[in-house]
């Protein structure tokens, strides 16, 4: 059975597609302002690569931010139990995971038999997300697919205690003016999201394994800092950034 | 079937007719006191309501009207008035509202009538002294408070001589302003329809043991309105008894408030006043009937204290133990009591910002919860009436999210 999953997101669209639970292959593009047609071109982008017709597709779930505009999909299904399913198709013995997005940061437990049994959601603000990274690697004039490396370099990271990301932002400026070097404010800088997510992970408790999923997964830095404040080991998939697309198609086989 | 609103997340009732009468009539009679040369008196929405009526006061409920004002979506601009004032942001919406309201003629009856009195029972929260301090400043009248000390678990011997002594002064406080002497008959009078009110809304809650429930909480929360402002009258008993027999009468017939109930939940905190039609509606789409919440169950919760043969004197600890006066080990308890009473599949908790009493220990009541029955909650976040602190696309992702893993674990 072949399946698909679109996961329209405040920052990017992703597609996956499945084919009797082997994956295909998967896509990322930008949403933009129209979360319908990025829904739409993400898809049909990745069908044109893997030289498939549409009418292969028995069943497609939708799910992000964005999984009601995607009216060509058969059901729409919320990141939460997306992220869940794709975890643990990727590996059946996670049992936490800590996807971050573009703009919220999630925690899931998940129980054995691959259910989500509780999560806890980061949706007040950007302090702990994407969107943080991205404002704070434009202040630092560096390039979002280094951020994470340069930030492993300190090893005296400098302390940012604003938790809004604007504020922080001005918090960051003083430090450079204070003289303190580039890599130790961008080691705060991760530590800074690291701190948000650990506290919610927290309360929702973390049990080994841990993956964790999410466009910040690829971020090597947060990462690092993540496992220093839980204690943890993280895995990260090659798939992490399209996790919850995957776990969408995971889901479209079951209808 | 008859009787059907469907997509509108509950069947209409031909008691929410007679219940917009009587509150229309209620208020038109307060904001006509001068006029027929009655008294108002303003009060807390825990506050001891019945010497009032004893005395043919007419109680008005800030509380009461800062939920209309949430209903009718005039909240924003009234506690961004209230900022202007000076008042903070993270101020209860409800004491914002209704001091900026009071400023303004705010509100959809233009403005509560001027209180003769203010009575504050800090039972509910420390907020409510600092703001009914405001109000008896703003409008230069007497103030009465009665201090409920927190009652963690034990209601002492001291608490006890305390909060009596202060019904003594309450009813002398009644006599001074009113000029007249308080008839003890009358309030053993209005004492026993006060605990048969509080018996006919706890028989209605109970309705919702059944299954299918025929009403779900948006009901309970429209039908409140009476225990809370008008406890103590034959109006209310009358009511009730009338909701009751509806709602016996849709039992019998089969009718359910929820065409297909499925999952059956439990809502915790108050409602969030300008979105209980999206709420209902979607809880509805799920086929998930909100049966009890905490919050409703409060106006009969304290029967267990109180004596119909002895109001007077049983009413001190009945408004002493009320649900946001106790610690959250006994929140804790009533909550799972209310789980297996109403045979619920999980937990919606509002965490609101207008409401700490309320909302903190809601992470421990939720750790309780979960560990003790094994069903999901789920925290969704804003301000009671102020709706610039609601975030519609992520709250529909947690509600979403939470169906989804309890239809997951049911099927």
């Amino acid at each position: 059975m072949i399946t698909a999953g679109i996961d329209i997101g405040s920052i990017t669209a992703k597609a996956a597609i499945l084919s009797d639970g082997k994956v295909l292959g998967s896509k990322v593009a930008f949403t933009g302002y129209n979360a319908r047609e990025a829904g739409k071109s993400v898809y049909e982008d990745l069908l044109r690569e893997l030289e498939m017709d549409k009418s292969s597709i028995e069943k497609i779930v939708s799910t992000g931010y964005g999984r009601n505009s995607v009216t060509f999909a058969d059901k729409a299904i919320t990141e939460i139990i997306c992220h869940g399913t794709g975890a643990y198709y990727l590996n059946p013995e996670i049992r936490s995971i800590i996807d971050v997005g573009g703009q919220d940061s999630k925690v899931l437990a998940i129980n054995p038999d691959g259910t989500v049994k509780d999560f806890a959601m980061n949706d007040k603000c950007a302090a702990g997300t994407g969107r943080f990274l991205e404002v704070m690697a434009r202040a630092m004039e560096a390039d979002l697919d280094d951020f994470g490396t340069l930030s492993l370099r300190s090893d005296r990271p400098s302390k940012i205690s604003s938790i809004c990301t604007v504020f922080a932002e001005s918090e960051v400026i003083s430090l450079i003016a204070k003289g303190e070097s580039r890599e130790d404010i961008i080691a705060g800088i991760h530590e800074s999201v690291a701190s948000r997510i650990s506290s919610m992970a927290r309360r929702v408790g973390v049990q080994e394994p841990v993956m964790m999923t999410g466009g910040v997964a690829r971020n090597i830095g947060v990462v690092r800092a993540l496992e220093k404040t839980l204690g943890v080991s993280i895995e990260v998939s090659e798939f992490a950034q399209v996790n919850g697309a995957l776990g969408a198609a995971v889901i479209a086989a079951r209808l | 079937m008859t009787d059907t609103d469907a997509g509108k997340g509950g069947r209409k009732m031909q008691s929410d007719k007679r219940m917009k009468e009587i509150m229309t009539g209620y208020y038109i009679d307060a904001k006509t006191a001068e006029q027929t040369g009655k008294k108002v008196a303003w009060i807390t929405s825990g506050g001891p309501v019945e010497p009032l009526i004893a005395m043919d006061i007419i109680p008005v409920y800030p509380e009461n009207y800062g939920a209309m004002i949430g209903a009718s979506k005039m909240g924003a601009d009234l506690c961004a008035r209230a900022e202007e004032m000076g008042y903070s942001g993270d101020l209860c919406s409800y004491a914002r509202a209704d001091i900026a309201s009071s400023l303004v003629d705010g509100g959809p009856i233009g403005g509560l009538p001027r209180p003769d009195m203010l009575v504050c029972c800090n039972n509910i929260c420390g907020t409510v002294l600092k703001w009914y301090e405001i109000q008896a400043r703003h409008y230069d009248v007497p103030l009465f408070i009665l201090d409920t000390p927190i009652c963690h678990t034990e209601y002492s011997e001291e608490a006890k001589k305390y909060v009596r002594r202060q019904i003594l002064e309450y009813i002398a406080f009644l006599e001074a302003v009113m000029k007249k002497k308080f008839d003890y008959d009358q309030m053993a009078e209005v004492g026993k329809l006060s605990v048969e009110g509080q018996r006919l809304w706890q028989a209605v809650l109970d309705t919702a043991m059944n299954r299918p429930s025929p009403m779900t909480c948006f009901d309970a929360f429209f039908h409140l309105a009476l225990i809370v402002t008008l406890r103590g009258t034959k109006v209310a008993v009358d009511y009730y008894r009338m909701l009751l027999a509806e709602m016996e009468q849709r039992v019998a017939d089969g009718i359910s408030a929820i065409p297909n109930e499925k999952y059956r939940l439990l809502w915790d905190n108050l409602p969030i006043w300008y979105r209980m039609r999206w709420l209902s509606e979607k809880f509805a789409a799920h086929d998930a009937c909100l049966v009890a919440d905490t919050y409703t169950t409060a106006w009969c919760m304290s029967l267990r204290y109180m004596d119909e043969d002895n109001f007077i004197d049983s009413m001190a600890e009945g408004y002493t133990k009320s649900y946001l006066n106790i610690g959250v080990d006994e929140m804790t308890k009533i909550v799972l009591e209310m789980v297996d009473k109403y045979d619920v599949d999980g937990f919606v908790m509002h965490s609101n910002r207008s409401c700490k009493p309320y909302s903190l220990g809601q992470y421990d009541i939720q750790r309780a919860v979960q560990k003790e029955r094994g069903i999901p909650s789920v925290i969704i976040e804003s301000h009671m009436v102020d709706e610039r602190s609601f975030s519609e696309s992520q709250t529909e992702t947690r509600i979403d999210a939470f169906m989804e893993m309890i239809s997951q674990k049911k099927g």
